[in-house]
C-alpha cells in the first residue's frame, strides 16, 4: 500500500492520458506550485500562531487565545488586516527596486521549499544536487532584504540590510560546511539518497556519533543567524533599528518578508531534519510499510527543531555585531573545519555506527 | 587554552539559561501571571493598595465623617475636590459649624496622587478598589461623593 506514491503518480498519469504531453506537463508544474503557494501561506501563519503562543509561555503569559480555538485563527485575522491596508512608501524610494524586494524574498524561500521531501515519493523537485540547490537557493533570499533595506531611502533600512548582507556572508560559511561533514558521511548531495542512506544505517545523528553532533549545533546557530531570528536579529533590533530593513514597508509587501522570515526558519529545520534525523523516516522504522506517515515524522521533527529555534529565541540576548563575527570566524569556522577532517577519518576507518 | 575553556563555559551556560527557561515552559500552563480580564470581571479583586477612585464611606446611618475642613481640596494639586458648604447651627453646643452640602470629586481630573486622602483629618474618604471606571460620558466622571441626605456622624469633629 504505497498511498502517497499512488496519488501523484495517478495524478500525473490522468493529466498525460487527457492532454498531449507538453500541456500536460504545464498544468502539473502549475499545480505543483499552487500547492506549494497554499502551503507556504498555510505553514506560515500557523508558524506565526506558534511563534506568539510558545513566546508566550515562555514568558507566562497566554498569548492569542481569542479568535478562533487556542487562538488559531488570530494570524488569519492579521493577515486579512494587513492586505485590507494601503501600501505606503517613502516619496524618494528607488519605487522599481522597492516594490522588487519582497518578491525577491518569497519566491527565494518558495525555491527552497520545492525541494524538501515530505514522504517517499512525496517529493516535487529530487535533483541530484539537491543540497547544494537548498544551500545555493536559501542565500538568494537577502538580496531582498538588501534590496529592500537599500530602496527604501532610511539609514535605518540601510543600516539594517548591511547587516544582513555581513551576517549571511559570514554564517553562510558554517551552514555550507556543516552541511558538507554530512555530506562526507552520506556520500551524495542528492536528498532522496541522503535519506536512502539513513534509512539502511541509522539516522545520521546516530551513525555518525561526535563529528555529526558538533555538526548539528553549529548547523542550528548557524542556520538560526541565517534566518535573521534572535539572538541574531541585529538586523531587526527594535531597539536600534526601529524595524530594520522593513521599516518602510507596509500592508502585503510587509507580509511577505514577515511570511518569508517564518518560512525560511520552517526551511532551516527541515534541512536540519533531512541531514541529521532521517527526514521522513520513523523512529526505529515502525510505521516504514505506511509511506504516508512519512508526512506525519517530517512534519513533527521539523515542528521539533522550530520549537528548538523558538526556546533560543526566548532564552538568549541579542549579539553585538562584534560578537556575531567572534562567534563565527574564531569558534565556528575552526571548529567546522576540524569537524570536517574528523569525519572524513571516521567514515575513512569505518569508525560509524551503523545498525 | 582559554580558548577551549570558553567555549566549554559558553556551551555550558547556553545550557544552564536553556535549562531555565525550558522550565518556565513546562510549567507555564500552572504559573500564567496574565489575566482574561472581560470574562473575569465578576470576580476579579483588585489588591489593597490599588487606587481606583476616590468614594467617602457611608454607614448603615447614611452618615459619613466629612466635617468640611476642604484640607482635602486644599491638598488637591489639580483641583480636582471641590466641595460646597455651608454653616449650620450644631445641635449640642448652639455654635455655628461647617457642614458639607456637595463634595464633588472630578474623576476626569484626578492623578491618583493619594494626598487628599493623607490630607485628612478624620478619615473621610479613602480608595476604592474599583477598576474599569471609564465612560462614554465626560459629565458622568463627576461625582458627588456624599450621598443625598446624608449627614455627619456624630463625635466627628474638626482637630482645632
Amino acid at each position: 500500500m504505497n498511498i502517497s506514491l499512488s496519488i501523484t503518480k495517478n495524478i500525473h498519469d490522468w493529466l498525460f492520458e487527457v492532454m498531449s504531453a507538453p500541456f500536460a506537463t504545464v498544468v502539473e508544474n502549475v499545480l505543483i506550485a499552487v500547492a506549494f503557494l497554499a502551503f507556504f501561506a498555510l505553514a506560515g501563519l500557523l508558524l506565526v500562531w506558534m511563534e506568539r503562543r510558545i513566546a508566550a509561555f515562555f514568558q507566562l503569559r497566554l498569548g492569542p487565545n481569542r479568535v478562533g480555538p487556542m487562538g488559531l485563527f488570530q494570524t488569519i485575522a492579521d493577515a486579512l488586516k494587513l492586505v485590507s491596508k494601503e501600501l505606503t512608501g517613502p516619496d524618494k524610494a528607488d519605487k522599481f527596486l522597492y516594490n522588487l524586494a519582497p518578491y525577491f524574498v518569497i519566491v527565494a524561500s518558495l525555491m527552497a521549499l520545492s525541494v524538501l521531501p515530505f514522504s517517499q515519493e512525496f517529493h516535487a523537485f529530487d535533483i541530484n544536487i539537491g543540497v547544494f540547490f537548498l544551500i545555493a537557493v536559501s542565500s538568494i533570499g537577502v538580496i531582498g532584504i538588501l534590496l529592500g533595506g537599500w530602496s527604501s531611502n532610511n539609514k535605518y533600512s540601510l543600516i539594517g540590510a548591511m547587516r544582513s548582507g555581513l551576517q549571511t556572508i559570514s554564517y553562510e560559511l558554517s551552514v555550507g560546511l556543516s552541511i558538507l561533514t554530512i555530506v562526507v558521511l552520506a556520500g551524495s548531495l542528492q536528498i532522496s539518497e541522503i535519506i536512502a542512506a539513513q534509512q539502511a544505517g541509522g539516522w545520521f545523528i546516530i551513525q555518525g556519533h561526535i563529528p555529526a553532533m558538533i555538526a548539528f549545533m553549529i548547523f542550528m546557530i548557524a542556520g538560526t543567524a541565517e534566518t535573521n531570528r534572535a539572538p541574531f536579529d541585529l538586523i531587526e533590533a527594535e531597539s536600534e533599528l526601529g524595524a530594520g530593513f522593513h521599516t518602510e514597508y507596509s500592508g502585503m509587501k510587509f507580509a511577505y518578508f514577515f511570511l518569508a522570515e517564518f518560512i525560511n526558519m520552517f526551511i532551516i529545520a527541515a534541512i536540519g531534519v533531512i541531514l541529521f534525523f532521517g527526514g521522513w523516516l520513523s523512529p526505529f522504522g515502525i510505521t516504514e510499510s505506511i509511506p504516508l506517515l512519512g508526512i506525519f515524522w517530517f512534519m513533527l521533527k521539523v515542528l521539533g527543531l522550530i520549537f528548538l529555534m523558538m526556546w533560543f529565541r526566548w532564552t538568549f540576548p541579542r549579539l553585538r555585531v562584534d560578537q556575531l563575527l567572534t562567534l563565527e570566524w574564531k569558534y565556528l569556522l575552526p571548529i567546522n573545519l576540524f569537524n570536517i577532517v574528523l569525519m572524513a577519518v571516521i567514515v575513512w576507518l569505518g569508525l560509524t555506527i551503523n545498525f | 587554552m582559554s580558548y577551549f575553556s570558553d567555549i566549554y563555559n559558553g556551551v555550558k551556560t547556553l545550557l544552564t539559561g536553556m535549562s531555565v527557561t525550558g522550565k518556565y515552559f513546562i510549567n507555564a500552563r500552572k504559573e500564567i501571571i496574565t489575566q482574561e480580564f472581560p470574562n473575569n470581571r465578576a470576580t476579579l479583586k483588585m489588591f489593597d493598595r490599588f487606587r481606583g477612585e476616590v468614594v467617602m464611606p457611608h454607614d448603615e446611618n447614611n452618615e459619613h465623617r466629612c466635617t468640611g475642613c476642604q484640607k482635602c481640596e486644599l491638598a488637591c494639586p489639580n483641583g480636582s475636590i471641590e466641595i460646597i458648604w455651608d454653616r449650620v447651627i450644631d445641635e449640642e453646643t448652639g455654635k455655628k459649624i461647617k457642614a458639607i452640602d456637595k463634595h464633588i470629586y472630578h474623576l476626569s481630573m484626578c492623578t491618583m496622587c493619594g494626598l487628599c486622602i493623607e490630607a485628612c483629618p478624620t478619615d473621610a474618604i479613602k480608595w476604592s478598589q474599583n477598576f474599569s471606571n471609564s465612560s462614554y460620558d465626560r459629565t458622568q466622571l463627576t461625582k458627588v461623593l456624599n450621598k443625598p441626605g446624608s449627614k455627619i456622624a456624630p463625635g466627628v469633629k474638626d482637630k482645632e
